[in-house]
């Protein structure tokens, strides 16, 4: 392991002592030879750590009730056993004692696991954004058939097929799909979030150094699904602005064309390279796109992407907080559009 | 070669809608890999339902067929039927998973299998198991046991158990007519919008899966409705509710959960076959649509499901472990209580399929402990389990074979499942392989484990020879080892990251544990073999094995006190129930085989073609929605309607069997039974037990 985390021991030592044993040998076997982070399990952010810890602390307590009947059953079996000289006592059946044990050990266990679920729960929400003295980098993410688009709107570009991302600099993700539901999801840094047509969603994580990370789909949505796939590069400030940079120097404008022939139709990254004429293009590597419309992101969420950005130039970043305030949203008209923001729709309700 | 066919008479259908036509015009390696595999269950399809006419044709069979088993009203041949349906798509299915699992197995950058077969075989592997496996495999058995156990002569609605079969019957015709007309969905077995509308699936597919689905569903709701009045209404004298055997518990809050928990089914799938029927817009994108409302409605049935699929499993293993330790259940007032806290929560915990969908951290988090919480009385059910199995005497038949191999193995799932509850780690491992090992490591020893131990259980009762239990045994233990091996792994590739419903992945790290779970896989399709073995080999030696004098296990229940197989009314004298444990007590007291003191006249349903109309028609309507032949599905809606009034008019429904003949067939047994020869339970498993035990000594087994 070249880029060792810094795990930070936070809580009970046993899961952390039960993680090292359990979960690092094989995946350091499995995983630490290859170049991209799969796994939470070997986390590369506070998210996904944070993930990690709770994970062992779940199997760690329920694991109380849980060896009690793999360990003693096989020894009631054999001592129990027909022709056996142990005592049998067939009208035996109910013991005070017992029963406060039965139920009062799994209500303890699920009594901690419960407060602990709640305050992690609210801790991980992936719409809470995270704790830095950095602003966090906006990008927005659509999913297209079997393909990810991701825009960076304040520095006017977008790419596929590769995310660039600052290391140690919050990332807040605003996300919808142009199509059907889809699955966003970099397990190195921190849990899925839903993709859904007309809808936006959320999504905070953060990169504690550079690497490369994998990164999916994991909502089944056709023949072309298990394509999905990109490579999250997280690298350093400079890198970064070199990306944009060379981004805007090299990158293909992203037009009303290109939206319509490419992304829209079914296909891969790979495709849509080919589609663009970058033919050496290889998977997990950036296709860039600079300009991109302004509002592009808007514009897609209302099913107007092209048209929304000359007539309404409202603010992008007024997502809803949550995507069932995007339920009232207006039809979809034959005349130019004035798409209601949900904003609107939430203060006049 | 579209368009050849008349629309107005073929609707959509086509030439290529055959499973091999692609290939034939297109002929590349890959293609014809594909269409070999497709056409061969196609033609398998065709030839199976061929050879079965060709066989009764040559046995001369067909009014046998069709007086003794297809009209009958008779619960217990039903459940023998549901049980067949079961067993013949279990088989289809499980070939399926083995495929998925081959694909997975080569599938580093590449397979053999292209993505709309693999998308089609996930979802019909997922549908078969759910609607045409696992629904009518458990309707089966508390069909046949659940009348038995508490005294009754049949289920109170006789002929709706007839159209329910029908309805379930047509739908598994439905899910196989669809592998000789292609092709069926790739949208899951969860059907989710809007991937399933019109517009991303034009397609027939997603149509059989609508149909399929709203078939079982509509079967299934009849079925709770028919065993929930049947074990209010029909239980035998002095059976109170808590004196009732923990399996008709079990049937009781099953039935309950179906009522309730089929219909959102129902209207989900009828919804969407409005949106994409009529353009209505309920779960599109636009026009005010919501796909959110479908993932609602689905798993506001889809919770209630899984308990629907469980807590028959759970009753049945109650009898097992009571019935193999030689020992009362531990914590009857406690099991009971504790089955009926999981049937209510199952309904309020339908949220955690979905954490990811962007809702507040405070319902993820309501919904997550509310779902733990239903481990709480999980466990209590499991350690009564182990203490009823404590102070016990206990024999590793078959049945507690599968027993055995459930608590291990569980309790493992729930631990899983706790992992899944749990908002923040499930967004990790959410729809990834660790969700399908979890859902297994709950169905195959939870479900599967469960119908198989109740087969080998009462097989005995229904056709009154035990099964062999040399290959009964390397069953079981081949599925507990299989179930293993191809499992576990998916446990690793789930934290790995793997998503679930991956035709090929790209990790190098994912491969050994695919070769392990595809070997699994194989392991499995030998306990399928040594199932199909042992069911040879017990019909071959079926004289070895005759179990006439009716309680082969040293049983505790009702209907363990009749002969095997039982006859049509159940029981010449309807029981007098005193006490928990009726059987047993009666023969710890001496009672059993008393001679009634006089015999009444029994009054049964007559037989009627009512569900056998229901199948035809049913699966007639499917298929002409499914391909828009329109004639077909007009004229199946009449003839149905024109069945359902006729059979109002139709004034005789019964039929009265003369205490004679049930008199003389019970002496007859009796004699028989005075005969037999009493064993000890040492020799339970050999051919000297013909189903009389030694009388128990203050209630120990001997
Ligand atoms: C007998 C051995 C079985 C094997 C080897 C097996 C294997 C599989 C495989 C390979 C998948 C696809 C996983 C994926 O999405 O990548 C799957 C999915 C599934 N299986 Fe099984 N399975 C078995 C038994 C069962 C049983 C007994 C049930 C239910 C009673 C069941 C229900 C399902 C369901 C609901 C799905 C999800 C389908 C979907 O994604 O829509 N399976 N199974
Ligand atoms: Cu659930």
């Amino acid at each position: 392991m070249s880029e060792q985390p810094q795990t930070s021991r936070r809580g009970s030592p046993l899961p952390w002592v039960l993680s090292r044993i359990l979960g690092w040998s094989p995946v350091t076997l499995l995983t630490g030879c290859s170049a991209t982070h799969i796994t939470f399990l070997d986390p590369q952010g506070p998210i996904a750590q944070a993930q990690r810890q709770h994970f062992w602390f779940v199997v760690a307590m329920t694991m109380i009730v849980v060896l009690p009947v793999i360990i003693q059953t096989p020894w009631i079996l054999w001592r129990y056993r027909y022709g056996g000289k142990a005592p049998y006592r067939p009208h035996w059946d109910m013991s005070r004692w017992l029963d406060v044990m039965m139920w009062g050990v799994p209500v303890i266990v699920v009594a901690i696991l419960a407060v602990v679920l709640w305050q992690q729960t609210h801790r991980l929400d992936p719409y809470r954004p995270l704790d830095s003295d950095k602003a966090p980098l906006q990008v927005q993410v659509v999913g297209f058939d079997w393909k990810w688009l991701f825009i960076y709107p304040e520095q006017g570009i977008a790419t596929m097929g590769q995310l660039v991302l600052p290391a140690d600099r919050p990332i807040s993700f605003q996300l919808t799909s142009a199509t059907v539901l889809q699955t966003f999801f970099i397990p190195a840094l921190g849990g899925q979030i839903d993709a859904m047509n007309r809808m936006v969603t959320k999504l905070h994580l953060q990169a504690n150094h550079t690497g490369r990370f994998a990164g999916k789909n994991m909502q089944y949505n056709g023949g072309g699904f298990h394509h999905q796939r990109f490579t999250v590069r997280v690298v350093d400030d400079r890198q970064f602005d070199d990306f944009i940079a060379h981004a805007h120097r090299q990158g293909q404008p992203l037009d009303r064309q290109r939206y319509e022939e490419v992304l829209v139709q079914q296909g891969d990254t790979a495709d849509a390279a080919r589609a663009l004429g970058l033919t050496s293009y290889q998977r997990g590597e950036p296709i860039r796109f600079a300009p991109i419309p302004r509002d592009l992101f808007r514009g897609i969420v209302d099913d107007a992407p092209f048209e929304s950005a000359v007539h309404n130039p409202a603010p992008h970043q007024q997502a809803a907080m949550h995507p069932v305030a995007y339920q009232a949203l207006p039809p979809k008209q034959q005349t130019p559009p004035k798409p209601t923001l949900p904003q609107d729709k939430e203060t006049s309700q | 070669m579209s368009g050849d066919l008349p629309d107005f008479i073929f609707g959509k259908l086509d030439w290529d809608t055959l499973p091999f036509w692609d290939a034939l015009k297109d002929p590349t390696t890959f293609k014809i890999i594909n269409a070999v595999i497709s056409g061969g269950a196609g033609a398998l399809v065709v030839l199976g339902a061929l050879g079965v006419v060709i066989l009764v044709t040559w046995l001369g069979k067909w009014k046998y067929l069709w007086s003794e088993w297809l009209t009958s009203p008779d619960h217990k041949k039903i459940g023998i039927m549901f049980i067949v349906i079961a067993i013949v798509m279990l088989a289809r299915a499980v070939i399926e998973a083995v495929f998925m699992r081959a694909q997975q197995a080569v599938g580093l950058d590449g397979g053999f299998l292209s993505p709309e077969h693999f998308g089609e075989f996930f979802t019909t592997h997922g549908t078969i198991m759910i609607f045409f496996m696992a629904m009518p495999f458990l309707t089966g058995i508390i069909n046949y046991v659940m009348p038995l156990q508490i005294g009754a002569r049949d289920l109170s609605f006789p002929v709706m158990n007839q159209i329910s079969l029908g309805l379930t019957a047509a739908g598994a015709a439905i899910v196989m007519i669809s592998l000789v007309f292609t092709p069926f969905s790739t949208g899951g077995w969860s059907g989710y919008p809007p991937y399933t509308e019109r517009a991303y699936n034009p397609g027939p597919g997603v149509d059989y899966w609508i149909w399929a689905v709203t078939l079982s569903t509509l079967s299934s709701t009849l079925t709770g409705i028919n065993f929930a009045v049947t074990i209010y209404k029909k239980r035998a004298p002095g059976m109170k509710l808590f004196r009732m055997p923990l399996f008709t518990w079990t049937a009781l809050t099953t039935a309950i959960l179906m009522i309730f928990g089929m219909p959102p089914l129902t209207v989900a799938t009828a919804l969407l076959a409005l949106d994409r029927y009529l353009d209505f817009h309920m779960f599109t994108s636009d026009l005010g649509g919501n796909m959110m409302n479908y993932v609602n409605l689905f798993w506001a049935f889809g919770h209630p499901e899984v308990y629907i699929l469980i807590l028959p499993p759970f009753g049945i293993f109650s009898e097992i472990f009571s019935t193999f330790s030689g020992k009362r259940i531990f914590g009857y007032p406690v099991l009971v209580v504790a089955t009926i806290c999981i049937s209510i929560l199952s309904f309020i915990v339908w949220l955690h399929h979905f954490f990811t969908m962007g809702q507040d951290a405070a319902v993820n988090a309501a919904f997550g402990i509310a779902t733990m919480l239903i481990g709480i009385p999980t466990g209590v059910k499991v350690y009564d389990w182990m203490l009823t199995m404590y102070r016990g005497r206990v024999r590793l038949s078959v049945p507690m074979i599968y027993a055995i191999g459930f608590i291990m193995l569980f309790v493992l799932g729930g631990l899983t499942g706790i992992i899944l509850a749990t908002p923040s780690v499930d967004y990790q491992v959410h729809n990834s392989l660790f969700l399908i090992a979890h859902f297994h490591n709950m169905l195959i020893p939870g479900l599967l484990f469960g119908m198989l131990s109740a087969t080998n259980f009462w097989f005995p009762k229904a056709l009154g020879f035990r099964l062999e239990e040399r290959w009964g045994r390397r069953a079981a233990y081949s599925w507990i080892v299989g179930f293993m091996l191809a499992f576990f792994p998916l446990y690793v590739l789930g934290v790995l990251g793997m998503p679930r419903r991956s035709l090929t992945f790209f990790e190098p790290a994912y491969l050994p544990w695919t070769l392990i779970a595809g070997f699994g896989a194989l392991v499995i399709l030998f306990a399928m073999l040594c199932l199909l073995i042992q069911l040879w080999v017990s019909i071959r030696d079926r004289h070895q094995n005759m179990m006439t004098a009716g309680d082969p296990w040293d049983g505790r229940s009702l209907e363990w006190s009749t002969s095997s197989p039982p006859p049509e009314y159940n029981f010449p004298v309807i029981p007098e129930v005193h006490s928990r444990d009726a059987y047993m007590s009666e023969k710890e007291q001496g009672k059993a085989h008393q001679v009634p003191d006089e015999f009444p006249d029994i009054v049964m349903p007559a037989n009627s073609a009512m569900g056998v109309i229901i199948a035809v028609t049913g699966s007639a309507m499917a298929f002409g929605l499914t391909w828009y032949i329109w004639w077909l599905v007009i004229l199946a809606g009449v003839v149905t309607l024109v069945a359902v009034i006729a059979r109002g008019f139709v004034r005789k429904t019964t039929r009265v069997i003369s205490s004679d003949e049930v008199r003389r067939t019970h002496l007859a047994w009796l004699e028989c039974v005075r005969k037999t020869t009493p064993v000890d339970r040492s020799k339970e498993q050999s051919p000297e037990n013909q189903g009389l035990p030694v009388p128990p000594v203050n209630g120990a087994v001997q």
